[in-house]
């Protein structure tokens, strides 16, 4: 007996980067996203330093003209400075431009590697992997976490790699002055643009973290009120589920008025740090002219490049907060990466299997947690050739989790399951659904045109096999009545179809894909009885010679299929032909007699027309 | 683009009181920018001069730069914290007013939630950023430009020259943008809900194997996003570029100006630093507000989205006499969708008198969930008119229970979901309701009735949805029950059970029941057809017979 997928065997194929951390934080992880664009990267940051020096410069050459000519000496002597100034004005303004047009790509590239990195890894864990998420969380998580890696660069990593440079260059240049002024304007700068943005920092970061969380419950409980809303105002229950989003919502605004204050500190502190180091500048510089070891001029550039030069620490508090928020998010971008996926690939697939197809299996178990108690326990079933299979039950009997197994979508823990002979666990998931489809138990409709929905199924599919396909599924009488025919767009979720019409969608897809196996999951829920009887009676039609895995609760029919296999709580409790089950005693006879009133009161309705 | 938004102020009360803060904070800003630079020019003159330091002119210095810095705190918090406030007042006016436009009006859940939560938070950069800079640059420009004209005329003539061309660059280059931002918007919230819906429909995706296909679409949206925002702001940052081009090259221009006329004698050097040191903070109000610009933009379009929401009508309150006793009646109602030709219903009468029980039989599409919706008041008549329309919708809502097709499950426990019917029921009245929708199978969840369900309860079937909807419509113990598909979702053997179990539950009360399956026919006092829209009643006996 195995468990399912051993560590051992998990991590083997994978020696260099197991699950889970691989060592580097989750922000380090997002830069690792920009190395492609190190280049542009690079530029954004040289223009953003050359930004702020030229307007360093510009004050601290004005301060010298005017010192200069105050002099006054000959008009040459002023020409230099007078066209230093001039030239710095002009190329301010387009280093700015360059380092805001570039930072901006950059980020925008990076975000959409994340989204599609992001998506990627959601397409390998869905749907078994997806459980834990709700959908209103995943929603904040995947729009507003992904969309605050811009930040990262825009507001994040470029200003502050900026004014490293612009600050070195601002303090290299008074040393040639004075330098303990040089020193005063170094500390300064730090203590404005490094240790109050840390402290900052510290402030904000847990208030960060809880905003996110706080967002995330906001979230859910919004798309609740929006989803559910004829449910709450049915039963009148709005102002309870209104309280719920009002206190999430005074939840997130009290985590971003703690962080407001933090940030709001941090600017007060440079504003005050800014003006001591220039009061000390000018101090220092004062008494350096009257002990001469520092000429008049040179002092008014001193004292305005001092003063200019805490340009480069004004967006830096901002810059951490921002930062301290992108790690949030961040570590829970890194959190969808590395969630551990339900089914494995192997690191080798054996080639797809041959058609025809045949699939056994044989005590397989299936369960959708560690935890939790077995939802298929022991199920033996052969689907040969052309061979047509009902699974029935009452609903939890576990009928859909053996669905969910044949198409790859959950480990089975116990028991084994072969194509062709060779296991299934040695196939790709995607060659395995190449040839084991069907209709999902709740088929998504897709908020796009009818056509598209259907032909996602097969893309390349011609009109005419559309045709064929609607027409078998007997879709297409409603298609046709639509304003726009195939073109109709059915709206978010299909919320524009009713539920048979959604069901009937799902059939004709899988009549379109044409997969060796065939798995129908309650497809004939939600039609009404007239439908049902003619849906069912076209569907053992469509797949009469093809393999078939019939899931249904809905006994009508049955006596056409090969075998049926009943389920109850996990486990097989009969098995056979209809004849052979409606003749003894046990749960199938009890369902086919439950529901025969069905069939018997279908008569009046005939009265009434 | 209008500067500030006046329907700001009447939906945020936050805001008002803000915007006051922040035009004293900006005063008391000015003052203190024009002290600084009369004491740096004193003490840089008397340098200069030789004069000597004077105690007093760095200790009011000092003062100055202290106050600076609480004005600067004090700024910052007003601005966030109202942001903070003015969102949780938007936000909670767009989740109210959504849901009070009901099921037949709301605009796709996912889109609105995107706005509610993500989009509002584009205002953090319009109050905290863009608000106090403007109200900056209407009080700094002018009292900079009054001071520098009493000390040099000249100077002040070559900035007043300047200073209006910023704003009208600004608007220039604003009103090419803002069409572009909208735009960049509805492809931001177009983006989210793709989003969602390709995630939603993953299992779909992977069964026909075109889920890694749709990486590829993720990727072609994301970049036609990428591509349209750097068009906008190639278009945007030239605004940057032009501001900081005016803004940068008049201060040189002052610079060279008044270096010249200190070259001749024209000005004393103390003046010429008072100029030189406020001539950049009479365009640093007006720069900033530039700056602030484009990302003020997103957050206005996504307050006008909210106040679009917000203008759209409620349905109509209850017209008539209160006071007059109310019937399940329609008497020639139609109701007409906008935007379809044909009526949903047309001309239906019906009457179901107390403790009488009606069976709507039709096919999916025919009108049987509108004629519900319509006792439910989520839709009105478009003509024609019903026994209760007189009562306020909710209270007549008090009076029914409702079983839906689809029922939907909220984040919480399962007796949360049931204890949405009657929230003040007790434990054992969850239970009891439970009990008698047979949903057993609460018993065997990890919790029980403790147990969290996920969103649109992904760890429930349908059945088991359907039993969580029955719960709630036995705990409601309502006079009047609305039934959808009571048995679409149960497979032949429960829906047998549960048959008995719905019968119970419609003992004693005026039940609508909407069906396409006809053995519910046997349980009616009378049984109607609907198809098309038209409803037919008949009278049971006689049509059985």
């Amino acid at each position: 007996m195995t468990t399912s997928q051993p560590l051992a065997r998990r991590f083997a194929g994978r020696p260099r980067a197991p699950l889970g951390s691989s060592g580097r934080g989750p922000l380090m992880r997002l830069l690792g996203f920009a190395r492609p664009m190190r280049a542009r990267l690079a530029l954004a940051v040289l223009a953003g330093a050359g930004t702020t020096m030229a307007g360093i410069a510009l004050l601290g050459v004005s301060g010298f003209l005017i010192a200069r000519a105050a002099e006054r000496p000959s008009v040459t002597a002023l020409t230099i400075a007078v066209v230093a100034v001039r030239a710095l004005g002009v190329g301010r303004g387009v280093l700015r431009y360059v380092e805001r047009l570039t930072s901006h790509d950059v980020a925008f590239r990076v975000l959409s590697d994340v989204r599609v990195k992001i998506y990627r890894r959601l397409a390998r864990i869905a749907p078994a992997g997806l459980r834990e998420f709700r959908s209103g969380d995943l929603l904040a998580r995947l729009v507003s976490d992904v969309d605050t890696t811009q930040d990262l660069f825009v507001r994040g990593v470029i200003p502050v790699a900026s004014a490293a440079l612009a600050g070195g260059a601002a303090v290299t240049a008074c040393a040639f002055l004075l330098s303990p002024a040089a020193g005063t304007l170094a500390a300064g700068l730090l203590v404005a643009g490094v240790l109050v943005p840390w402290w900052a920092t510290v402030l904000t970061r847990r208030a960060a973290d809880r905003a996110a969380a706080a967002r995330g419950e906001l979230a859910t409980r919004v798309v609740d009120v929006l989803s559910g809303a004829p449910d709450l105002i049915a039963f009148g229950a709005q102002d309870r589920a209104l309280a719920a989003v009002a206190a999430a919502d005074g939840d997130l605004t009290a985590q971003a008025r703690r962080g407001a204050f933090a940030e709001a500190l941090g600017a007060g502190l440079v504003a005050a740090v800014t003006g001591a180091t220039v009061w000390t500048v000018l101090l220092l510089g004062v008494t350096a002219v009257e002990g001469g070891t520092l000429g008049r001029v040179p002092l008014a550039a001193l004292t305005l490049t001092a003063l200019a030069a805490f340009e480069v620490v004004v967006g830096l508090p901002a810059a951490a907060a921002r930062l301290a928020e992108t790690r949030s998010s961040a570590r829970r971008i890194t959190a969808v990466l590395d969630a551990p996926e339900p089914v494995r690939d192997p690191d080798r697939p054996r080639p797809a299997p041959d058609r025809p197809l045949t699939v056994r299996m044989r005590g397989v178990r299936a369960r959708y947690g560690p935890d939790e108690p077995w939802a298929l326990d022991g199920l033996d079933l052969d689907l040969a050739p052309g061979r047509r299979v009902a699974l029935v039950g009452p609903s939890g009997a576990g009928k859909s989790t053996a669905a969910s197994v044949l198409l790859r979508f959950l480990e089975y823990g116990a028991g084994t399951v072969t194509l062709n002979g060779h296991d299934l666990r040695k196939h790709a998931g995607d060659d395995v659904r190449r040839l084991i489809g069907g209709c999902p138990q709740q088929p998504h409709v897709f908020d796009s045109t009818v056509r598209e929905n259907l032909r996602l199924a097969a893309p390349g599919a011609s009109d005419e096999r559309l045709r064929a396909a609607a027409a078998e599924a007997r879709l297409l009488p409603w298609i046709e009545s639509l304003p726009d025919g195939w073109d109709t767009p059915v709206g978010t979720r299909g919320t524009a179809m009713s539920g048979g019409e959604r069901q009937r969608l799902a059939l004709a897809r899988a009549l379109l894909a044409d997969p060796a196996v065939v798995i129908l999951d309650e497809p004939t829920a939600h039609l009404d009885p007239d439908a049902r009887a003619a849906l069912t009676a076209d569907l053992l039609r469509a797949t009469r010679g093809r393999s078939t895995l019939l899931i249904t609760h809905d006994l009508a029919g049955l006596d056409e299929v090969d075998e049926i296999v009943v389920l109850d709580g996990g486990k097989v409790v009969q098995r056979g032909t209809h004849d052979d089950l409606v003749g003894r005693d046990g749960l199938y006879r009890r369902m086919w007699s439950g529901s025969a009133p069905a069939e018997a009161d279908a008569a009046p309705i005939g009265v009434e027309l | 683009m209008k500067p500030l938004d006046p329907r700001l102020l009447r939906y945020a009360r936050a805001a008002r009181a803000y915007l006051a803060g922040t035009v004293a904070l900006s005063l008391a800003t000015t003052v203190l920018v024009l002290a600084q630079a009369v004491l740096l020019a004193r003490i840089l003159a008397d340098a200069f001069t030789g004069s000597g330091a004077d105690a007093r002119d760095f200790a009011f210095l000092a003062v100055v730069i202290a106050l600076r810095g609480l004005v600067t705190y004090g700024g910052e918090a007003t601005a966030l914290r109202a942001a903070a406030k003015v969102k949780s007042q938007l936000r909670r006016a767009l989740v109210e007013h959504a849901l009070r436009l009901g099921p037949g009006r709301l605009r796709a859940p996912g889109e609105v939630a995107t706005l509610a939560v993500r989009g509002l938070d584009a205002l953090d950069a319009y109050f905290a950023r863009y608000l106090p800079q403007l109200v900056l640059a209407c009080v700094v420009p002018v009292a900079v430009l009054a001071v520098i004209f009493g000390a040099d005329p000249l100077s002040a003539g070559v900035i007043a020259f300047t200073l209006p061309l910023i704003p009208v660059f600004m608007i220039l280059v604003g009103l090419h943008t803002r069409a572009r931002t909208e735009r960049q918007w509805h492809l931001l919230e177009r983006l989210g809900g793709h989003f969602l819906d390709v995630v939603e429909g993953l299992p779909t995706l992977k069964v026909f194997g075109r889920a890694k296909a749709q990486a590829a679409v993720i990727r072609e949206v994301t970049d036609t996003h990428r591509r349209a925002t750097m068009r906008t702001l190639r278009i945007a940052f030239l605004s940057a570029l032009v501001l900081e081009l005016l803004a940068t090259l008049a201060v040189a221009l002052v610079a060279v100006e008044v270096g010249l006329r200190l070259l001749h004698g024209g000005l004393p050097y103390e003046t010429a630093l008072i100029v030189l040191l406020l001539a950049p903070e009479a365009y640093q109000p007006l720069r900033n507000v530039g700056a602030q610009f484009h990302a003020s933009m997103e957050g206005v379009t996504a307050a006008e989205r909210v106040f679009e929401i917000l203008e759209t009508e409620a349905p109509d309150a209850a017209s008539g006499d209160p006071g007059a006793e109310a019937r399940l009646t329609l008497d020639g109602v139609t109701v007409r969708y906008p935007g379809r030709d044909v009526p949903a219903l047309s001309d239906v009468t019906l009457e179901v008198e107390p403790g009488r029980r009606l069976v709507v039989i039709g096919p999916s599409g025919s009108g049987k969930s509108t004629l519900l919706g319509l006792f439910l008041r989520f839709v009105e008549p478009t003509e024609g008119r019903t026994g209760f329309g007189h009562v306020p919708a909710a209270e007549w809502r008090t009076g029914l229970s409702w079983v839906p097709q689809d029922p939907y499950l909220f984040a919480g426990s399962v007796a949360d979901n049931i204890r949405l019917a009657a929230p003040d029921a007790g434990d054992d009245a969850v239970r009891e309701a439970a009990r008698l929708a047979g949903a057993d199978f609460i018993d065997a969840l990890p919790q029980g009735l403790r147990t969290p369900l996920g969103e649109r309860g992904a760890r429930l079937s349908s059945g088991q949805r359907q039993r969580i909807a029955l719960a709630r419509a036995f705990l409601r113990d309502a006079p009047v029950l609305l039934l959808d598909e009571p048995t679409a979702h149960l497979d032949a053997a429960t829906a047998a059970g549960i048959r008995n179990t719905v019968e119970r539950l419609m003992t004693g009360r005026t039940v609508v029941l909407v069906t396409h399956d006809h053995s519910w026919t046997a349980t009616a006092d009378r049984v109607a057809v609907i198809e098309n829209g038209r409803l037919h009643v008949h009278d049971t006996l006689a049509a059985a017979s």
